[in-house]
């Protein structure tokens, strides 16, 4: 069997392991509720403010760009509770040990878990769906802006599940890898908030640090590939530290 | 199949092995026997290519565990200490994972794990969660992904932990039976264990290797220093100093009569000599001396003394 056979083989099982563990768990699924109950809450208050004080002109300003950065906002809280138990229980549990003597490499596993993560955020984000269909059947619009917006979604969703993982495999315990990923995405995101106030200097490039400013270019219907580049920098450089981070059991007592 | 050479590991700067080598033949059975914290669990660590040594160089079927990692990996069944498992997954849809990622081809995952299963005397626990099976079954899950795609080499840590007694004699006679075809290095401290089923011990203490015999051949060494028990009614200080007087008996000493439960008349002696062959010389001075010889029992000092002499009185300076 060549190189690439057993690659896609242990990928493929570490993926339908980890999906299998993700949605035989009610966990899951209270994570999703929340996650809609929450962006669901925002979508009324966002299309009352549309049709009330938006007076039902500039959907994209007044609404979609809205909506977008609230949805964008719950993904940031909720996916530190999809990606903290990823390696943290492995450590645990002690099974990390049986992963990492089994024929497989690094990376075989680093992006099992990496897909099988952005799979069940994808089947949380799946469900939003239905706001853009209630309001296009409703007052049909350019379907373009809402799939620019998703797909700036998505990249978010991304570059959070690589920071979340990276944070996962520092750690043994599930609730500190939960709490710091949070921690970390709200900085990521606090960072942006100095963005228009300081277009010079070391600020505004701290700001250029955050996927949340590079978000707001998708939530505004456009997508710009600088900005697509950033996600994928933003993930292969957390990818790169967690690989880094799983291969730190060999360093330990070199000389 | 295994070779050791000169392997030391550093955890920053304590040292928990120092210059271990040893090697095991193919098909050979061999027990890796020490005290808790004596290094075997690090060993084995090394030897799965889960962390390389410090200094030293280790092959394993073939390929060195540093370079040909991946390699060495597809050769090998691992049973880690404390047999640690997915407690959320059946044991179908974990074997099942495991069988994947040992790359067996697809027509051949099913007999595998089919292999296994009647192997570890699993098949009718397949639909269980493996959590809320007892330590016996899971140590079995354990074994049984160890199993999987007939690896070359076995390293099982501390196998028969936490079994019952009846648990214990089934996977006594799973890995003697796998000895021949598969080379199996298995680590316990407990001595009767490994005797039983090792064709050799290799001892370990303060990660230093202390003895590396067969079994037969470690109780052997022992025979040099023995110990006889004998149960003699008489004047007592008086057969004590003619017993010690006898040559070769290097100490005698008075077992206290109140730990002795029952009334049988005379006074227990333990001879302490050099020789083995040292009863009947202390059955004649007896009875010529005209005591009344009631018992005399040659201790055969068995591996548990010299692992406890191994162990406890062996003072290495730390270098």
């Amino acid at each position: 069997m060549g190189q690439a056979g057993t690659f896609l083989i242990n990928f493929r099982a570490i993926v339908a392991k980890e999906l299998r563990s993700y949605f035989l768990s009610p966990f899951i699924y209270l994570v999703t509720a929340v996650f809609l109950l929450v962006s669901g809450y925002y979508f009324y208050t966002d299309l009352i403010f549309y049709v009330q004080f938006g007076f039902g002109l500039n959907i994209i300003e007044n609404f979609w760009q809205l909506l977008f950065t609230d949805i964008r906002l719950m993904l940031l809280l909720a996916v530190p509770f999809l990606t903290m138990r990823l390696f943290a229980e492995e450590k645990r549990l002690g099974t990390i040990e049986l992963l990492l003597t089994y024929p497989m490499r690094d990376a075989e596993l680093y992006l099992g878990k990496f897909v099988a993560c952005s799979l069940a955020t994808l089947f949380m984000l799946s469900f939003t769906v239905v706001y853009p269909v209630l309001v296009y059947w409703v007052q049909p619009f350019n379907w373009t802006l809402v799939l620019a917006g998703y797909s700036g979604l998505v990249l978010i969703a991304l570059a959070c599940i690589a920071c979340g993982l990276f944070i996962s495999s520092l750690t043994d315990n599930q609730v500190v890898a939960g709490f710091a990923a949070l921690c970390t995405l709200l900085f990521f995101w606090i960072l942006s908030w100095n963005e228009g106030a300081t277009r010079e200097g070391f600020l505004y490039w701290l700001a250029q640090t955050s996927m949340v400013t590079h978000f707001q270019g998708f939530a505004q219907g456009f997508i710009d590939s600088k900005e697509v580049t950033f996600f994928f920098a933003f993930v292969l450089f957390f990818s790169f530290l967690t690989l880094r981070s799983l291969e730190s059991r060999q360093w330990k007592g070199r000389r | 199949m295994i070779e050791v050479h000169k392997v030391t590991k550093y955890y920053g700067q304590v040292r928990a092995l120092h210059k271990v080598s040893f090697n095991v033949r193919e098909g050979e059975i061999v027990g890796l026997l020490g005290p808790n914290g004596s290094g075997k669990t690090t060993l084995m660590r090394i030897l799965t290519g889960f962390f390389p040594p410090t200094e030293g160089r280790v092959v394993v079927a073939g390929h060195d565990v540093e370079t040909a990692s991946l390699e060495m990996r597809r050769k090998l069944g691992y049973l880690a200490e404390n047999v640690v498992l997915y407690p959320d997954m059946t044991v179908r849809a974990f074997l099942g994972f495991c069988v994947r990622v040992k790359t067996a081809t697809g027509a051949e995952r099913h007999t595998q794990v089919k292999r296994v299963l009647d192997l570890c005397g699993l098949s009718h626990m397949v639909r269980r969660h493996i959590g809320t099976l007892s330590k016996g079954y899971r140590q079995r899950v354990g074994l049984a992904q160890a199993l999987l795609c007939e690896p070359q080499v076995l390293i099982l840590d501390e196998p028969t932990i936490g079994l019952d007694p009846h648990q214990l004699i089934d996977m006594r006679e799973l890995i003697k039976s796998l000895g021949g075809k598969t080379t199996v290095l298995l680590s316990s401290h407990i001595l009767a264990e490994v005797a039983q089923v090792c064709h050799r011990v290799v001892i370990i203490d303060k990660g230093q290797i202390l003895a590396e015999d067969t079994p037969a051949g470690l109780s052997q060494r022992l025979q040099s220093a023995t110990q006889t028990r004998m149960r003699i009614a008489g004047p007592v200080k008086e057969i004590q100093n003619a017993l010690k007087a006898l040559p070769g008996v290097s100490e005698v000493i008075l077992q206290d009569a109140a730990e002795e439960q029952d009334e049988q008349p005379g006074q227990i002696f333990l001879v302490h000599s050099q020789d083995r062959t040292l009863s009947h010389q202390l059955a004649e001075l007896v009875v010529n001396r005209g005591w009344s010889l009631h018992e005399l029992n040659p201790l055969t000092a068995g591996l548990e003394e010299l692992f406890v002499r191994l162990t406890k009185e062996e003072h290495r300076p730390a270098a």
